[in-house]
């Protein structure tokens, strides 16, 4: 049978240009790049293409672009291409469609429909670099009332606080593992983390040695599979994540192939070399919030209550009360991971079809724990699809306290968000294991890229402070008065709490 | 004067001052009357009004309700509630005077109320009883159309109106009350509808809010006092400053200067600057109290039974004044106002951003130093 596959991309050259230097076959991990020494002849694998762009720019002569593959089958509006290629695909292999980084179906971005207020006149915008502006954020728990004890002007605390992360920003790095990411691009993230006052998540491959020296700025996850949590791991970290599930495919585990553990990897996540690391879907020890609550008290008592510990879920459609009763349960955080979060490999059809925006997570989840009377007990980290400062912005106007940024700190150092990081070829050295590959991330670069992208937003967040007329980021959380829907139906507008333009 | 004050176009502002007699002696009304009068080009003419402390000496143990009803069917309907929920001792029409200036939209009628003995048992005294009356008045304000409980204290009162200061004083007969202690507030509403309801002073049991200036931190502060059990129906944001008093100070007692922290905190790297315990003690304040925190640029007067504080926002957005003399404390807007009143002023300052002002019944006025 002819295998009718149009290319997604075609890779053409300026054959003037070109001065055969083989640059590109060693820089393409793919192999789309191939030279026929006898017949002095290119060949391009088109179909081999991912549009990573890896060689266009490292041509010395810049011969190379990739294209849009012009051919496409007959357009029709139901049966689109992809649908056709996926199909295709399934019936040649018969297996699940694989692929990574975040949903790829035109949802409606609720950021894209909620616009910011401004001062005009009657209260005077704020200039941040005259002015004082504060991002400080304490993520845990938090009590009810403060007692203090006053003789004259002295002034004495008598409340015990639990354990809060500190951060100088309300943006931490996500949580991906070491295995699906390489530990340049986690030491990247760590020493820029360090740098600025945030944090950085381990995601769950443990925390390689390399990255002892940031561990205050880290925060260890403990995930189903269970790799590497032993107590030294988890005392070390700033705090404990335990990861039920995340955003790019809600309700269901993970899978490292045996191939991908090396050595440093199976000595970080204490698994054999070469052995497949298994995140089963549920935690076979959590088949109920009572039993999170165990393991949320088994860390705590592990690490002498000095850790707050978060609890990740996706966004689905029940998050509300599942949020209430992970707070209940004793998280001094939960984390909501909405369903444009990316992922290094994931099923497509999970990827795409399950979990709730983020946006309307935040808000039913802030809601419900305020109607409740517990917002206090515990921070909200909202993280799925976060790509600007305005997009914290409103996330944090939703009522989150804090968010996790991935794709977006990926992108920072380097990735062209190609979505191929389950093959392990990342041609950037992120999502990579390959000794060649990763020499093409510096950490030292990463790092100040990673944390250029963090000085950035928080640079823009006191700007949209000061227009907005406060000077701290704690007057803008679940400020939803700040912001307006623009195109959202009634009932939408209801969910996030949010009042139409103009009203 | 107003209208050649329109014509030469100058800008107008809220205006707000308040005076409280160190020695509770009580003054009559119209000193405040003059001092709200002073800065009658800071105001539009929708939303003036006036607080006292100590009118009603008679009925000083009971709750004095001041009520403004739409129609009889609200009134009916008020106090079909009201006999149900508590004591009616007394109740009459708050005596007024015909003014031009403001149409007659309401009736307001005042009632001496006490929690009957049925309930007395059955709660935790004082702080129960509290709760109770507040409960009662969310439950007017929110559920009976066309009623609205303008103030709800002992042995106080809110005489407030859509108008200009001195005609909401003419009309109430304000010159002819009693108190130790009195605020007033001129409005120029820019941000909510100027209605009755809407005018200040903002009454919650004892406390009593003037405002000046906007709270663009209303919606976070809102939903912190929501998840408190407070209703913020009022259509505008300064009702927020009366219930977090309220919270902080009679609920989770708290003290003023303790709330003012809360309320309008120094900025981290103050806090950190500070010796120990005072910064963990300032470091715990903001992280607990974070979405109770005011934003935004304002100047308040917040008074209770026997305290008047002035609190303006973490940078000075809006104009406070502080003054004392031998017997009595005043904040105002405008200097202007105070000296307008007293001839023998032994101190006049402005207080800096985020200090409050602490004046308290037998003692010396303070401004505590916290930024």
């Amino acid at each position: 049978m002819v295998r009718n596959f149009p290319p997604d991309f075609v890779v053409r050259v300026d054959k003037e240009a070109c001065i055969n230097c083989m640059r590109c076959i060693r820089e393409c991990p793919f192999g789309v790049h191939e030279y026929d020494k006898e017949k002095k002849r290119w060949k391009r694998h088109h179909d081999k293409c991912v549009a990573c762009l890896r060689c266009a720019y490292m041509c010395p002569t810049q011969a190379i672009s990739i294209e849009r593959s012009p051919m496409e089958y007959s357009p029709h509006p139901v049966w689109t291409n992809r649908v056709r290629k996926d199909i295709k695909t399934q019936a040649e292999t018969g297996a699940v469609i694989l692929t990574a980084m975040g949903n790829e179906l035109p949802y409606m971005s609720y950021f894209d429909r909620l616009v910011l207020d401004a001062c005009q006149v009657t209260n005077p915008s704020i200039d941040p670099l005259r002015e004082p502006m504060e991002l400080r954020t304490y993520i845990g728990r938090k009590p009810e009332k403060v007692e203090i004890e006053e003789e004259d002007s002295s002034i004495r605390l008598r409340t015990k606080l639990a354990p809060n992360l500190k951060l100088e920003t309300p943006i931490m790095f996500a949580h991906m593992s070491y295995g699906s990411i390489s530990i340049e691009a986690h030491l990247s993230m760590a020493r820029a983390a360090k740098e600025v006052g945030t944090y950085m998540g381990t995601g769950e491959g443990g925390m390689h040695v390399e990255l002892y020296p940031y561990a205050d700025h880290i925060i260890t996850q403990v995930a189903s599979g269970r790799f590497a949590v032993h107590e030294e791991y988890l005392k070390r970290g700033a705090a404990i994540e335990i990861k039920i599930g995340q955003g790019a495919k809600p309700g269901i585990g993970g899978h490292l192939p045996g191939k991908k553990v090396t050595e440093e990897i199976s000595r970080t996540r204490m698994i054999p070399e070469g052995s497949d690391a298994i995140s089963p879907a549920p935690h076979h020890d959590i088949y109920s919030i009572e039993d999170l609550s165990r393991l949320i008290y088994a860390l705590k008592e592990a690490t002498r209550y000095k850790k707050p510990v978060f609890v990740k879920i996706a966004a689905v459609h029940n998050v509300a009360p599942i949020a209430v009763g992970i707070i209940r349960a004793g998280a001094d955080a939960v984390v909501i991971d909405g369903f444009r979060a990316g992922t290094g490999a994931a099923p497509q059809v999970h990827r795409d079809h399950h979990g709730i925006p983020i946006e309307a997570a935040i808000a039913s989840v802030d809601r419900r724990l305020r109607e409740e009377g517990i917002r206090h007990w515990g921070s909200i980290i909202a993280s799925g699809g976060i790509r600007s400062s305005a997009d914290v912005a409103k996330a944090i106007a939703l009522g989150a306290d804090a968010v996790y940024i991935g794709t977006a700190a990926l992108i920072a150092l380097g990735c062209t968000v190609c979505k191929k990081c389950y093959t392990g070829k990342c041609a950037w050295g992120i999502a990579t294991q390959d000794p060649e590959l990763r020499k093409r991330l510096d950490p030292e670069e990463g790092a100040r890229r990673a944390a250029n992208l963090l000085r950035a937003w928080s640079h823009e967040l006191k700007e949209i402070l000061g227009a907005l007329g406060l000077n701290s980021i704690e007057s803008l959380r679940s400020n939803r008065d700040r912001l307006r829907g623009v195109g959202l139906s009634e009932p939408e507008l209801r969910v996030l709490g949010v009042k139409p333009a103009g009203e | 004067m107003l209208q050649k004050l329109s014509c030469t176009g100058y800008v107008r502002m809220c205006g707000l001052g308040g005076i409280l007699n160190r020695y509770g002696e009580r003054m009559p009304g119209r000193e405040i009357i003059r001092m709200s009068c002073m800065m009658r080009d800071r105001y539009d003419g929708r939303g003036g009004g006036f607080a006292g402390y100590g009118i009603y000496p008679r009925y000083a143990e009971y709750y004095a309700l001041h009520l403004f009803f739409r129609d009889e069917i609200a009134k009916e309907r008020t106090e079909e509630l009201l006999k149900d929920r508590v004591a009616i001792i007394k109740d009459e029409p708050v005596p007024m005077r015909r003014v031009k200036e403001i149409p007659q939209e309401n009736i307001v009628w005042r009632y001496f109320v006490e929690v009957p003995h049925r309930f007395r048992d059955r709660r935790e005294y004082l702080e129960k009883e509290e709760d109770y009356i507040t409960e009662l008045v969310f439950t007017i304000n929110d559920c009976i159309d066309g009623a609205f409980v303008a103030s709800s204290g002992k042995n106080m009162g809110v005489f407030k109106a859509t108008g200009m200061p001195d005609a909401v004083a003419e009309m109430y007969k304000v010159e002819k009350y009693r108190a130790y202690c009195w605020i007033t507030h001129g409005r120029f509403p820019t941000n909510t509808p100027g209605w009755w309801g809407g005018a200040h002073p903002f009454n919650l049991l004892d406390w009593s809010v003037v405002h000046n200036g906007e709270i663009s931190s209303y919606g976070t502060n809102r939903r912190y006092l929501e998840a408190h059990g407070y209703k913020c129906r009022l259509l505008t944001d300064t009702e927020v400053v009366a219930y977090l008093f309220d919270l902080l100070v009679r609920r989770q007692g708290l003290s003023m200067r303790t709330a003012a922290v809360a309320l309008t905190p120094p900025f981290w790297k103050q806090i950190e600057r500070m010796p120990e315990p005072k910064r963990s003690a300032f470091t715990a304040l903001r992280m607990t109290y974070s979405q109770a925190m005011l934003n935004g640029p304002f100047a308040v007067i917040i008074t209770n039974r026997d305290t008047m504080v002035g609190l303006n926002d973490r940078i000075k957005l809006r104009p406070l004044i502080a003054a004392s003399s031998e017997d009595c404390v005043y904040l105002a807007s405008e200097e202007a106002a105070i000296r307008e009143v007293e001839n023998d002023i032994e101190k006049l300052w402005a207080p800096r951003a985020g200090n409050p002002v602490i004046a308290r019944l037998n003692e010396e006025v303070r401004e505590e130093v916290i930024h």
